[in-house]
């Protein structure tokens, strides 16, 4: 399945966003998520459906002022 | 009695001894950065959450890096320009850094990246009854400031010029307007500072602290900078509490004019 992962596109197998964050290899990185522009919490990514073409945000702490 | 700046002050129920906000963002490198944060004795860094790569995990290095300096965060919705951008930016970021503070910055022009007053209180109004302590980049407007404690702020933090600009207090009059209007509001000048003057300048309307980046990052020397800086703040609240005098349009002699030796 086509995922839009922070702008890019790539094939990703996953059911879940919980699955689709593990594939992209992230592991335990300390990331937040959103799904289509909402918010994800951690906990609840196991338990959102991911299908053909949804956006992904993946984001993590960076410098800022 | 001595007077001095080291009196404690308050940011939504966190007691704070310095009065400087550092932004992390623009410094020559990491090391730099934490020996900047040191050296400005700030309490608080100022963060922001961006796309992290699988590959690289930048993100999770400058993470390890900020959590080892010890300083609270207070991460930022920068780039945001609608409500629902600075919203979820918010949401996200209270997951990734355990806190309910955010800097909430609703950006509404490009080239002075100066606050969309309406998404700003419009945001600050979602984030405060979701249990966000918001601390909001604004303008010195009084109107403004008051729909953003109608809204649930308890701290606001009105510009001193565009950010990253360098220029300073842009408009003093306004400042010490607003200054005067919320005497128990804490107030923080955020954004547009160049030079540690202009932060003492801030200390000494009566201000309860400043928040900076640029002028420190991209000094030629960020560490000596950062404590010039540190020292300027606290030289400023100092005047502050000491009261200055009232200035005046013509000169009036500090000299006594009595007793004065006629030589002609």
């Amino acid at each position: 399945m086509k995922l839009v992962v922070n702008g890019e596109l790539q094939e990703i197998r996953a059911a879940t966003l919980a699955e689709a964050v593990q594939s992209l290899d992230f592991g335990e990185a300390k990331v937040a998520t959103a799904l289509n522009g909402e918010f994800v919490p951690a906990r609840a990514r196991g338990s959102t459906p991911v299908k053909d073409g949804d956006r992904i945000e993946i984001l993590a702490p960076r410098q800022g002022g | 009695m001595l007077v001095t700046s080291n009196s404690v002050f308050t940011l939504y129920g966190v007691k704070l001894h310095s009065r400087l906000m550092l932004g992390t963002s623009q410094y020559p490198s990491p090391a730099i950065l934490t020996e900047a944060a040191r050296a400005s004795g700030a309490e608080i860094l100022t963060v922001s959450l961006r796309r992290e790569s699988a590959r690289l995990k930048e993100g999770q290095d400058f993470w390890r890096l900020i959590r080892d300096i010890g300083a609270r965060i207070l991460p930022n919705t920068a780039g945001c320009y609608s409500v629902k951008e600075a919203v979820t930016t918010a949401q996200m970021a209270r997951e990734v850094f355990g806190t309910p503070w955010v800097k909430l910055e609703v950006i509404g022009e490009a080239d002075t990246l100066q606050p969309d007053p309406f998404g700003l209180v419009e945001a600050a109004r979602i984030l405060s009854a979701d249990g966000f302590q918001v601390f909001p980049y604004t303008t010195e407007d009084l109107v403004i400031a008051e729909r953003l404690i109608e809204a649930g702020c308890k701290v606001l933090m009105p510009w001193g010029a565009p950010i990253g600009s360098g220029k300073g207090l842009n408009n003093v009059f306004g400042l010490r307007a607003l200054r005067a209007h919320f005497p128990e509001v804490p107030l923080i000048v955020d954004a547009g500072l160049g030079l540690p003057s202009h932060a003492a300048a801030a200390m000494e309307l009566g201000y309860d602290g400043v928040l900076l980046n640029t002028a420190v990052a991209k000094a030629g020397d960020p560490v000596a900078m950062a404590g010039a800086f540190g020292r300027a703040i606290e030289a400023g609240r100092v005047a502050f509490l000491a009261g200055p005098m009232e200035s005046r349009d013509m000169a009036a002699p500090s000299t006594p004019v009595v007793g004065r030796a006629v030589l002609t």
